[in-house]
């Protein structure tokens, strides 16, 4: 065990994988010579040579198509699209190509590709700079969408994501890339996908959150500890697809209630899909709605005191819990 | 000028109400005779009308709550004058939400278009339940109706009134405390007790045989409870005499099938409707019957309006068919169709319960044969009826087979003697043997 950074525990991945299988190499902007714009692929140009670490010119459609080409070919590229904001560029080679083409074959080709995206909002970096599309990966079939909160699972997600035989969208928060955690150093660390982690167990409510919005929860968790003598469950997701309904749904039949939290958008949000479950699967354990808290309904504002605001926070996810009692 | 809405006495029993729902928020203008909430009583949800106008200030009852009769539930007055101070929970606002309410109105407006919904009304708002239905969350409900708790009874703790699971466990606990009824005996086995082994606490429950269940008990709900403050209140209060007669229905069924081939189908009359035109002629003759005793004397009620007693799953309820003297067979037959209907679903109007002059009662679809009533208190008389039975009867020296039907006369003895009961129950006997002057 170490401590790294999220950034460190993500590169250590990187290279352990590429050490491990030689099919494996990296596309994307400035992530040779500069080391990638979040620094997680610093190094790896000097130690693996510009054959594997390929920077690109900055056409994301084409990344995605040249990774889906490759990956149709044989090999395992981790394709790195700098924000997941320039993932909309690319929609058409994820969406339409990446995602069916195991399907539309029938089974007779797979489409082992890696596509490692920053996400998230709080850097004041604008509407159009801003966003969380792991919902939206999460609801095209065919694509599988990891998320992780903490470095140990980021790692061992993304080495994971490479033992796949079909795409994977890996998104990482841009607020965790600085976040430490201890970290297995053991290259066989792998973290299955469809695994939910009780990041904190508690008796009262469940709050379910991924990637940044796990923080909240947890934060949340220690209000309403200190505050209120409630005793709240924080789930980290882990994955969006494959989705571990059944732990969630195991922690809310024991407290009766759930709160769901995202930087998303609330409307035709991941959170609404869970509260669906949740609903379906669980209805006669409800004590109370299922709460969503989430961004708020707006293209994200520029200004750092209003960004705060449409952002969830740990204040709100307080505030939800308590109307429900 | 500030005015105040109370809780309304709807019906003579009523002590208290549960406000279920409002119709009108703070601000809202409000006209005479306007209906701005809506009540529950013991019998029904009825709507409350503001008995003047003005602008609605403050809403001091919150949706669920229970009030006694009288008891203030809002302020209706002009905009801007001094309220007397109620405290009321202001709606959460927090900083964050302010700001980008803020957000939101500073955006253009194609996007406010689009986003404006989410930050606007709750879909939780406690308006959109309907009348009559209790919030009940999902797990208090299961666990309710897993340890048979009557959900009607348990007080919710939860947002907008809502029962949670701790308040059916709460329920579950009191009631498993202390069973009415039971004896209090202590556990405890002395010296002098039979060498039996002490039972364990938990199998105490006294009638309960060894391994048995212990006994089940259920408060009463709103609706048995209100049946039986009345039903005690007439029988401790008010001496009843009782008369029976059998009436020969042959003819009068003969009527009800030559009406029925020409009645729409809304009209097609019942063995109980023509008992009710036939109570209401003779109500008009023995006006002693439609009669109510006050302090001040007998009073007697100028209009006939006749409660006929629906059995509904959870008890029984009597709403009137009004003001009946004038109305033909037909129409009876109409109202009263309704008034079934309305009955089951919960919806009777509130005059249609809380007034009455006269009660039948009519186990007759049961194949009773006698049925003999309680006075609906505050009345003068009730009349029982079973079912209609072919019987043997003597005519003009001859047996014959005749539809027999035994009608059973309580009355109040301090209103009426049993001469002028029998009178009157004679009058209804003529009436129906000689059913030509139903049609009247």
């Amino acid at each position: 065990m170490a401590e790294l950074r999220m950034r460190d525990a993500i590169r250590e991945a990187l290279r352990e994988e590429m050490l491990r299988d030689e099919r494996v190499f990296l596309m994307g902007e400035d992530i040779g010579a500069y080391g990638g714009s979040y620094a997680c692929t610093r190094g790896l140009l000097d130690e693996f040579g510009a054959e594997r670490v390929r920077d690109t010119p900055i056409s994301e459609s084409v990344i995605v198509g040249a990774g889906v080409g490759a990956a149709l070919a044989g090999f395992h590229p981790m394709v790195e699209i700098m924000t997941i904001n320039f993932s909309l560029v690319a929609i058409d080679q994820i969406v339409n190509n990446a995602s069916k083409l195991h399907y539309m074959s029938g089974g007779q080709v797979n489409v082992p590709l890696v596509l490692r995206m920053a996400s998230g909002g709080g850097s004041q970096l604008g509407a159009t700079h801003s966003h969380s599309f792991e919902g939206m990966f999460a609801h095209f079939p065919g694509l599988k969408v990891a998320c992780p909160a903490f470095p140990a699972d980021a790692k061992g997600l993304l080495k994971r994501a490479f033992r796949d035989p079909n795409p994977v969208v890996f998104i990482e928060h841009t607020a965790l890339y600085g976040s430490r955690g201890e970290v297995p150093d053991d290259g066989d660390h792998l973290i299955e996908f469809g695994q939910a982690s009780i990041v904190r167990p508690g008796a009262d409510v469940t709050v379910v959150g991924y990637s940044g919005s796990v923080h909240q929860a947890t934060r949340a968790a220690d209000l309403l500890a200190e505050e209120h003598g409630l005793s709240a469950e924080v789930i980290d997701l882990r994955t969006l697809r494959p989705l571990d309904i059944g732990t969630v749904l195991e922690s809310v039949r024991r407290t009766n209630r759930a709160v769901i939290v995202e930087d998303d958008w609330k409307f035709g949000g991941f959170g609404g899909e869970l509260a669906a479950q949740i609903m379906e699967q669980a209805f006669d354990w409800l004590d109370a709605p299922v709460a969503r808290v989430a961004g708020a309904d707006v293209p994200m504002p520029y200004n750092r005191n209003l960004e705060f605001a449409a952002l969830p926070s740990e204040e709100d996810v307080v505030e939800a819990v308590l109307a429900m009692l | 000028m500030t005015s105040e809405v109370t809780m309304p006495q709807m019906g003579a029993d009523m002590t208290e109400g549960t406000l279920v729902r409002w119709l009108k928020v703070v601000g809202d203008e409000v006209a005479r005779g306007e209906v701005i909430a809506e009540i529950e009583t013991d019998k029904a949800t009825v709507e409350l009308e503001a008995f003047e106008g003005g602008t609605l200030r403050q809403l001091v009852v919150d949706e669920g709550e229970t009030v006694p009769v009288g008891e203030i539930i809002a302020l209706l007055g002009d905009e801007g004058e001094p309220l007397p101070a109620v405290a009321r929970k202001p709606a959460a606002e927090t900083p964050a939400r302010r700001a980008i309410d803020g957000a939101v109105a500073s955006t253009d407006g194609s996007v406010a278009a689009t986003g404006a919904p989410a930050t606007g009304a709750s879909a939780t708002d406690a308006a959109e339940l309907p009348a009559g239905r209790v919030r009940v969350s999902p797990v208090a409900r299961r666990i309710a109706s897993d340890a048979a708790v009557d959900l009607a009874t348990v007080a919710g703790s939860g947002p907008d009134g809502r029962i949670l699971r701790r308040d059916v466990e709460a329920a579950i606990e009191a009631r498993d405390a202390a069973p009415p009824g039971a004896p209090t005996v202590a556990p405890t086995v002395g010296a002098a007790a039979p060498a039996a082994p002490p039972l364990p606490a938990t199998e105490t429950a006294p009638g309960a045989g060894p391994g048995s269940a212990p006994d089940r008990v259920d408060p009463l709900t709103r609706m048995r409870a209100a049946i039986a403050r009345n039903m005690t209140e007439s029988k401790q209060q008010q001496p009843h005499y009782y008369l029976t007669v059998d009436v020969d229905m042959t003819e009068a069924m003969a009527f009800r099938t030559a009406m029925n081939r020409v009645a729409s189908d809304d009209q097609r009359v019942s063995v109980n409707d023509l008992i009710v035109k036939a109570c209401a002629l003779a109500l008009g003759r023995h006006p002693k019957f439609n009669a109510s005793l006050t302090d001040g004397g007998v009073q007697y009620h100028a209009e006939v309006d006749i409660n006929i007693g629906i059995a509904l799953d959870e008890g029984l309820i009597a709403p009137a068919v009004l003001d009946v003297t004038a109305k033909p067979l037909g129409r009876i037959a109409q109202e009263t169709k309704a008034l079934v209907e309305r009955a089951r679903a919960g919806r009777l109007r509130a005059e249609e319960y809380s007034r009455g002059t006269f009660t039948i009662t009519n186990l007759g679809a049961y194949g009773i044969e006698t049925l003999i009533g309680i006075i609906n208190a505050g009345q003068a008389a009730i009349l029982g009826v079973g079912s209609v039975m072919e019987q043997p009867a003597a005519r003009d020296g001859e047996v014959v087979v005749r539809q027999l039907m035994k009608f059973a006369l309580s009355a109040d003895h301090r209103v009426s003697d049993g001469a002028e009961g029998a009178r009157f129950l004679k009058e209804i006997q003529e009436i129906l043997e000689n059913p030509a002057s139903l049609a009247l």
